[in-house]
């Protein structure tokens, strides 16, 4: 009976804090979404959570922040921007990571634990430590200023933390399945692309969302590889650059800042549901 | 179907040498069984020959070819593990015709072979399913099935019954040797369970400590182990040993130990004669142990006294563990015997079925 009782209590006490949790990050959420919406002279005289007494009323919200940002601020730019520097700068960084892993988890070459540790050992290697070198290099390369040097600093930043995630995963995957593979005719590529592959999906998705987010959300890498130049600017940089210039108007902010949470809400809706507990279940009897 | 022959095959892991000096003909067709304890190198010789493991030296030769230094995929083999190997992501079907369909097999002949041996197995409508919707025993039938249509020249079982439920494993043993007798293709199967290996093989290949201790037909390592190992470990309940001096008194000679005096068969004294007086181990049966209540006729010098410590109803038989002294030996006798714990009672040994072993080597006498 207490033993339920336990159960039932810290049952409700970790709802309890997630429900807080939630809320913590919810309400500057709705608040930004809300206030994107407002017309300029309302957000100037009173604070966003006035509008929730009489939330059907349609006259207090209008559209044309989004109209202003996505038109005449170079918003829409900077978003296609953040595509062309987002996508590229995941793709890369997990192909290579996986070959990596496989490499690394399942075939025997000299120095194969040596290299492993190397990579990981850079996963303590802070980011600002490496700004200098490799834009000096980029500067005489003339890779500065472009996608592909980006891409290339995304790419370099993303492998060490993807390696060791799907190096953790590949090798836990059964022996007896390679082994059985091989007997069944297939060649070491075979194995990684018909069963490598396809098992490791979850982890791959959840590492598409890490990579996809942070270099989404990067100023830092991008105003130091890229600089400001609105051709190549992503989002995040764009969004700064309202904050500096135009200080007073917090409706196009909130408007430009929404823009840029769609993607990252997509990817994650969008991938979460191959977090497939147990796809390996049925393979191997435990 | 093919021939596989092992020639002076040894694998070194380090520095533990798992399986020394293995040679082995299997004949074409032939049902053989690698038995032993873990860690024996039944498994190492069983990928060897798939080609999983490279041998340090020997030559394996399936058919009339050298394999050593041929893939895996291209020895013609299949193979079951223990636990399955399934491919998780793939459904029945395509795990069975995954071998098919990386050799380039026209996908009608895939599906007439995969279906016709769904059919054999009994898995047809499980056709679709995932790995994770199957229990055990379908499992194993869809690993069997997988390495059947690729019809190879050998099959090879690792432990492929050990992860089934005792009634299970009895049922898909008898179905194994009905497939068997049904494709008659090679098999090498290795299995640490000597009940396996006795119902199973045409011939059995006992294993300790990577090395061959006896090749033959079941009967023949029952009836005559070559030494004190084969003869324990083939058998349930175990052979009972039993400690003993050779002694010589009026000519006939008898193996003593503290609480018995067993006459030797006058037909076996010229192979005991030399180790009168020195110590020998002898080996007998349960089933070679009786009460003399049930067995009244028995040869004079065979019976000994003995107290009754644990009495283990069957049904069909009873197992009754006996202490003579400083021995305790088990003895399989009739159900409706009388006797119980605590009780002393009479045995008899069958002594023309005992064996006798060398202490030292613990190689067979007779």
């Amino acid at each position: 009976m207490t033993e339920r009782m336990n159960k039932v209590l810290s049952r409700g006490l970790l709802h309890t804090f997630i429900i807080f949790i939630a809320i913590l990050w919810l309400v500057p959420t709705i608040g930004i979404l809300i206030t994107s919406f407002r017309p300029a002279q309302d957000v100037a005289s009173s604070g966003w959570w006035t509008v929730v007494g009489n939330i059907f009323n349609q006259t207090q919200f209008t559209l044309r922040n989004y109209r202003i940002v996505l038109s005449r601020l170079g918003i829409g730019r900077a978003f296609l921007n953040s595509f062309t520097i987002t996508i590229p700068s995941t793709i890369i960084p997990l192909a290579i990571a996986l070959f990596a892993a496989y490499a690394l988890a399942w075939m025997r070459f000299f120095a194969r634990t040596y290299i492993f540790m190397i990579m990981i050992a850079l996963l303590v290697v802070p980011l600002q430590m490496t700004f200098i070198p490799i834009l000096r290099i980029f500067n005489r390369s003339n890779l500065a200023g472009t996608f592909p040097g980006i891409w290339l600093a995304h790419s370099g930043y993303g492998l060490p933390l993807a390696v060791y995630m799907l190096y953790n995963f590949v090798s836990g995957l059964p022996k007896e399945i390679f082994d059985s593979a091989s007997i069944d005719g297939a060649s070491t590529f075979h194995i990684f692309l018909r069963i490598v592959l396809p098992l490791s999906v979850p982890i791959i998705a959840s590492l598409i969302i890490f990579q996809f987010l942070w270099v989404w959300n990067d100023l830092l890498v991008a105003l130091i590889y890229l600089g400001g130049t609105p051709d190549v600017a992503p989002i995040t940089v764009q969004i700064s650059s309202l904050v500096g210039s135009y200080g007073q108007d917090w409706e196009l902010l909130t408007a430009a800042v929404f823009i840029s949470i769609v993607p990252s809400l997509l990817i994650f809706f969008g991938l979460q549901r191959y977090f497939v507990r147990g796809i390996l279940a049925g393979s191997i009897k435990g | 179907m093919a021939e596989v022959k092992l020639k002076n095959v040894t694998k070194v892991f380090g520095k533990v040498m798992a399986v020394k000096n293995f040679s082995l003909d299997i004949a074409d067709g032939e049902f053989i069984i690698l038995v032993g304890p873990s860690g024996c190198g039944k498994t190492t010789t069983l990928r060897a020959i798939a080609g999983l493991e490279e041998v340090t030296s020997g030559e394996i030769y399936i058919g009339e070819r050298l394999v050593n230094d041929v893939p895996p995929k291209n020895r013609d083999i299949a193979m079951v593990f223990q636990n399955y190997a399934l491919y998780p992501h793939m459904d029945v079907y395509r795990n069975m015709s995954f071998g098919l369909r990386l050799r380039k097999v026209p996908k009608a002949e895939i599906d007439k072979v995969v279906k016709r041996t769904a059919e054999l197995l009994g898995i047809r409508e499980l056709l679709d399913r995932k790995p994770k919707e199957l229990s055990g025993g379908q499992r194993q039938r869809v690993a069997l099935g997988r390495a059947i249509v690729r019809n190879p020249k050998v099959f090879l079982f690792d432990e492929p019954l050990s992860n089934l439920d005792a009634k299970l494993r009895i049922a898909m043993r008898a179905e194994l040797l009905a497939l068997h007798q049904r494709l008659k293709t090679t098999t090498i199967y290795v299995t640490h369970d000597q009940m396996e290996a006795m119902t199973m093989g045409d011939r059995i290949v006992v294993m300790n400590e990577g090395i061959i201790q006896q090749a033959d037909h079941p009967q023949t390592v029952y009836d005559h182990p070559v030494n004190r190992y084969v003869a324990g470990f083939i058998g349930s309940p175990g052979m009972n040993f039993v400690e003993c001096t050779i002694a010589k008194k009026n000519g006939d000679l008898y193996a003593r130990s503290k609480g018995m005096e067993l006459l030797l068969p006058k037909d076996k004294t010229k192979s005991v004669e030399k180790y009168v007086n020195k110590e020998a181990i002898l080996g007998m049966r349960p089933e070679h142990i009786s009460d003399t209540q049930t067995v009244k006729q028995f040869e004079p010098g065979t019976n000994f006294k003995a107290s009754i410590w644990v009495v283990e109803p069957l049904g069909s038989e009873k197992i009754v563990h006996i202490k003579n002294e400083d021995d305790t030996l088990v003895a399989r006798l009739d159900p409706h015997v009388q006797l119980k714990s605590g009780d002393t009672a009479e045995f008899t040994v069958r002594m023309d079925l005992a064996h006798l072993f060398d202490k030292e080597t613990e190689e067979t006498i007779f």
